[in-house]
């Protein structure tokens, strides 16, 4: 009751969007799509979804193939889309009424899966949906895609745009859905989202560039990095770019992450070229890579 | 050098009707700082920004933003910022070098100031081989990079950055946030708001508001010092869940 994903290519006139994508997203699993805009992520929801038929590939959701038995599917997946899509002039309880009535459901009969969400939002229930904050929108999005309860849920960028305080509250209520049985894949362009998958497909570009846990990614991460710290920081990303040894350079927060093309990296050198360059308090200390580091490394090839 | 204040605000507030989307917030951003501006949605930062940039008038205290007054000379604020948001910052039916001509037109910038702008602004860029293209078929990393540099066409004092970097790859989010520090080093004041919080931390100082207050004002490394935390997220969520 998962998904499987063989082979998918998709090209919009002369722009290949996807390209020979496969995955297999295994029945309860948290699965995310981790890329930033342009990468696919959309075309492939929407491929999986029915709305857009695949040049190449096949693909089966909860059992379904998404061009024979596209009606099943309409009926077992839930689809919230990045860009908000509900009714702007039906209230909150209006639109939740709508998307029940069309999967032939009532807000009551499925009240139990929704009742996380939807409790923070049912003290504005007469609030025109047009007129609802970011975080209530998406809260309304969210009940809207469940109202029906389907056995596999597409997530489409949920968090984009959104405060880290409500992507947090929203993450945390992922992790009690999948809890009912719900088979969940989400997309995000946040990093740091990537680490509360099961499992996570890295994607630029239409093509996949690793598949794995976030732990089994972060631990392929092939060199030494480093956190590397000076005062002014543009004077510090200046000189470290322009050292001969440098295989990657990147700011992280107040520091900069680096990597060395040697084996036998010395960081005393280093500092002392720093130094030279007139760089105030340098510290140089090993850390440990992160999933936007492997992202970024997988994705200079 | 006596170190110059180019945004100054005094208890600027906006009311509509009985709700205060921003409640009488007070801070100063130097010349030549990388100013964060954060804080949940709904917090009042586009608001505050508007006021700033002169397309919203204040209902009390007072703001200077590059000398001006943001309740008699709003005119006179948008000739001397930058300003690009997420949302809209370029015209996609355009090409890249008809951007950089529309926009120097409305900065009021002589024929010739254009030509030169959009010359060194192409090669700087890289986008020689693409300068005829329509905007809208370029990557968004591209197009936010662009973007930037066009705000910066007139060389105003400041550039308001409304998330920037939003659903940018993160090698493209990195060399964004590169201009901004050469930019910010060569004396243009830079004034951002992101919700990603490791851009918080590129920040030279950082505000938070909450519920239309800025309720801390610091550098990264003290805001931490003062939540006893190892990050600006978790800065972040302990001030907005002591709130609730």
């Amino acid at each position: 009751m998962g998904i499987l994903v063989e082979n998918i290519s998709k090209s919009y006139k002369n722009v290949a969007a996807v390209k020979d994508i496969s995955f297999e997203v295994k029945p309860g699993e948290l699965y995310g799509l981790i890329g930033p805009d342009g990468a696919g992520k959309t075309t492939l929801f929407r491929i999986l979804t029915t709305l857009l038929v695949a040049d190449k590939g096949q693909a089966k959701v909860a059992g379904y193939d998404v061009v024979q038995d596209y009606k099943n599917i309409r009926h077992s997946v839930g689809y919230m889309p990045g860009r908000f899509s509900l009714y702007q002039d039906l209230t909150i309880e209006e639109n939740l009424n709508f998307f029940a009535t069309i999967f032939g459901t009532s807000i009551e009969e499925n009240y139990d899966l929704i009742k996380d969400v939807y409790e923070q939002i049912e003290p504005f229930k007469n609030r025109r949906a047009g007129k609802l904050s970011g975080g209530m929108k998406q809260k309304l999005a969210l009940s809207c895609a469940l109202i029906h309860k389907p056995k596999v849920l597409f997530l489409d960028e949920p968090t984009t745009g959104v405060d880290p305080v409500s992507r947090k509250e929203f993450w945390e209520m992922l992790k009690r859905l999948q809890q009912k049985d719900i088979t969940i894949l989400v997309s995000t362009p946040y990093m740091d989202e990537a680490a509360l998958c099961d499992r996570i497909a890295l994607i630029q570009e239409g093509k996949i560039l690793e598949i794995d846990s976030p732990e089994a990614i972060v631990k392929k991460f092939p060199k030494k990095i480093y956190d590397i710290y000076a005062s002014n920081m543009y004077g510090l990303l200046t000189a470290l770019k322009d050292f001969e040894h440098a295989h990657s350079v990147f700011p992280f927060g107040e520091f900069v992450h680096y990597t060395d093309k040697r084996e036998g990296f010395d960081s005393n050198e280093l500092k002392i070229y720093l130094e030279n360059k007139n760089l105030q308090d340098v510290s140089i200390s090993l850390t440990e890579p992160d999933i936007e580091d492997v992202f970024m490394e997988l994705s200079r090839k | 050098m006596k170190e110059e204040n180019v945004i100054i605000s005094k208890g600027l507030t906006k009311r509509f009707g009985g709700f205060t989307a921003v409640d009488a917030i007070t801070f100063e951003v130097k010349k030549g700082e990388i100013f964060g501006f954060l804080g949940a949605n709904g917090a009042g930062k586009t608001t505050a920004m508007k006021m700033l940039i002169g397309i919203s008038n204040p209902t009390g205290g007072e703001a200077m933003v590059a000398g001006f007054d943001v309740h008699t000379q709003q005119d006179a604020i948008k000739k001397n910022i930058g300003y690009m948001s997420q949302k809209f910052a370029l015209y996609d039916d355009l090409t890249v070098a008809e951007n950089i001509t529309f926009y120097g037109g409305i900065y009021g910038l002589s024929r010739k100031q254009i030509r030169e702008k959009r010359t060194k602004l192409i090669e700087t860029l890289g986008l020689g081989e693409i300068a005829h293209q329509l905007v809208g078929s370029l990557p968004l990393g591209w197009k936010q990079k662009l973007a930037f540099s066009v705000a910066m066409l007139h060389d105003p004092q400041i550039v308001f950055l409304d998330e920037p970097t939003g659903g940018v790859d993160p090698i493209t989010r990195r060399q964004f946030w590169e201009m901004i520090y050469k930019a910010a080093d060569e004396g243009t004041t830079i004034f951002v708001t992101t919700h990603y919080m490791d851009e918080a931390e590129y920040c030279h100082r950082v505000s938070i508001m909450v519920a239309g207050k800025i309720e801390a004002l610091d550098t990264p490394k003290k805001l931490k010092e003062q939540f006893e935390v190892s990050s600006m997220n978790d800065v972040f969520l302990r001030l907005a869940r002591n709130i609730e």
